[in-house]
């Protein structure tokens, strides 16, 4: 019951500091700030492991593929499978870890210090100043992000498949474009939204309400905030990719 | 005395505790009013039912006649605010400068365009003597400055009450008392109507036009300072012998001779 509870007031949260972004002054630089700490910090862990991604799964569906003598294909698997399901999976879970948790605890720092309730007092929304800006960003730099991890996933891929393990590049590149369609592209940003609204989200809300959702005042109440804030957004990603791909096939 | 800012049956629980039961309370305009009582009475509830950051149970809060949502709401239309806060902790932004600090609820809630903040914010770290840290951030600054950046993002809005929550804490005894005196000051200079709470005792009543006793959810004595010797009743009697008031005055007193 208090699951169902907290969905709709994440819900509510999300869409207040929605609303309230768009009732903020100097707008553009709260926008750029977001941008800066969702998509450019994030930007160096989400290349890193989108390569090492292309590289794993370029060697182990080489290995699979080859036992049917169909590594020929390897360009489609490595494509399909990173745009449909793991680009947007990982670039969500990347991001929780890296921008989600440290939102959290900033939040989480901002209510103890009682910084949430100063801008109350000067008459100024908190959820459109502080989480207003980072979700407007969320809906930029995930689709972004997602295209970077799957583009440089891809190239892995061709790097273990093609320079290392000798499968034919123009093949590779082929059953690349041939195999991809809009479709699972289109797919693939759907998700990367929803698992952008829904991670920034919670992880923002986790933080903002630290004083009333952790079970422990003060520092430990932030780093269980923080905690808290990743764990449920890994698992909601996960929840939410298996409820969309069924709606997607 | 006419009544600025009129409390009336303000009530407040915390799950089982009630911790306002019925505050009444009248605050003359322009003067200052100090709130004393034990730690955890409801002090800082008090302040901030008034400042709209809990909602109370029960009861009416006015400032001149208003209802006190409604009130905020006017005076915002005009690039000020009806209520400023001081924290205890003085909840300074850390990303922001002493200057950015202070200009906040100008850039976020007025109409005031880029120069006249500006010119504003500069007058106002003119008259704080913070000058020279405008552009220094929270971590670099003492206590008494970040004091005076949290006094100076108060005033700036030029509110017509502000609320100070214990603005003295974990300065020391000299540095209390150039707080005390900047509130005075900038009382005079800007007008605003003081609501203080603080555990500094005597020293406090030095500025305090008026002082309200917190006790069991309710205001138990209000008047002036110098009452509160001949007015007291037994449990204030307590409650400021162990504030070691009259030893206090008595050396204060004695000092000043």
């Amino acid at each position: 019951m208090s699951v169902v509870f907290d969905l709709g007031e994440i819900s509510l949260f999300g869409w207040g500091a929605l609303r309230g972004f768009f009732a903020q002054r100097s707008r553009l630089v709260k926008l750029t700030l977001g941008i800066h700490e969702i998509g450019v910090r994030c930007f160096p862990i989400i290349a890193t492991v989108g390569l090492f991604t292309g590289l794993v799964m370029g060697l182990q569906l080489y290995y699979t593929l080859v036992k049917f003598g169909a590594e020929s294909a390897l360009g489609t698997a490595v494509a399909l499978s990173l745009i449909r399901e793991l680009g947007p999976v990982l670039t969500a879970l990347m991001v929780v870890g890296q921008a989600g948790s440290a939102m959290a605890s900033e939040l989480g720092i901002q209510r103890n210090d009682e910084q949430i309730d100063a801008l109350q007092t000067m008459s100024i929304d908190p959820l459109g100043f502080l989480v207003g800006p980072r979700l407007v960003a969320t809906l930029i730099c995930f689709p972004i992000l997602t295209a970077i991890f799957d583009l440089i996933g891809i190239f892995g891929g061709y790097l273990t498949g093609s320079v290392l393990l000798n499968v034919d590049s123009g093949v590779y590149w082929n059953r690349v474009f041939e195999s991809v369609t809009w479709a699972d592209v289109q797919g693939g940003y759907i998700k990367a939204l929803v698992f952008g609204l829904l991670t920034i989200s919670i992880c923002a809300y986790r933080g903002y309400n630290t004083h009333r959702k952790a079970s422990f005042p003060g520092v430990r109440g932030v780093s269980e905030s923080a905690t808290r804030a990743v764990v449920w957004s890994s698992v909601t990603v996960l929840a939410a990719d298996y409820l969309i791909t069924s709606f997607l096939m | 005395m006419d009544s600025f800012l009129k409390i009336r049956g303000l009530k407040k629980h915390f799950g089982d505790k009630r911790v306002l039961d019925g505050i009444d309370l009248d605050v003359a305009a322009a003067s200052v009013t100090t709130i004393i009582g034990k730690s955890g009475i409801g002090k800082s509830v008090l302040l901030k039912c008034i400042a709209n950051l809990l909602q109370p149970d029960a009861g009416t809060i006015e400032l001149d006649g208003q209802a006190i949502s409604q009130s905020r709401r006017t005076a915002q239309s005009d690039a000020g605010v009806s209520f400023s806060y001081m924290f205890q902790n003085n909840a300074l932004f850390d990303s922001l400068t002493a200057f950015e600090n202070v200009a906040l609820p100008l850039r976020e809630a007025s109409k005031l365009n880029k120069a006249e903040i500006q010119e504003r914010v500069d007058e106002m770290l003119v008259h704080l003597e913070l000058s020279d840290s405008a552009d220094r951030y929270p971590g670099e600054l003492s206590g008494g400055m970040k004091k005076r950046v949290a006094l100076g993002r108060a005033l700036i809005t030029k509110p017509q009450v502000v609320l100070f929550d214990e603005p003295t804490t974990g300065l020391d005894p000299e540095r209390k008392f150039s707080v005390f005196e900047m509130i005075a000051d900038y009382r005079e200079r800007f007008g605003f109507t003081a609501l203080l709470v603080s555990h500094d005792i005597p020293e406090v009543f030095e500025i305090s036009d008026r002082v309200a006793w917190l006790d069991e959810g309710q205001i138990k004595f209000f008047g002036k300072p110098e009452e509160l010797n001949t007015d007291a009743q037994s449990a204030l009697s307590g409650f400021l012998s162990k504030a070691n008031y009259g030893r206090k005055s008595s050396l204060m007193n004695g000092a000043n001779e």
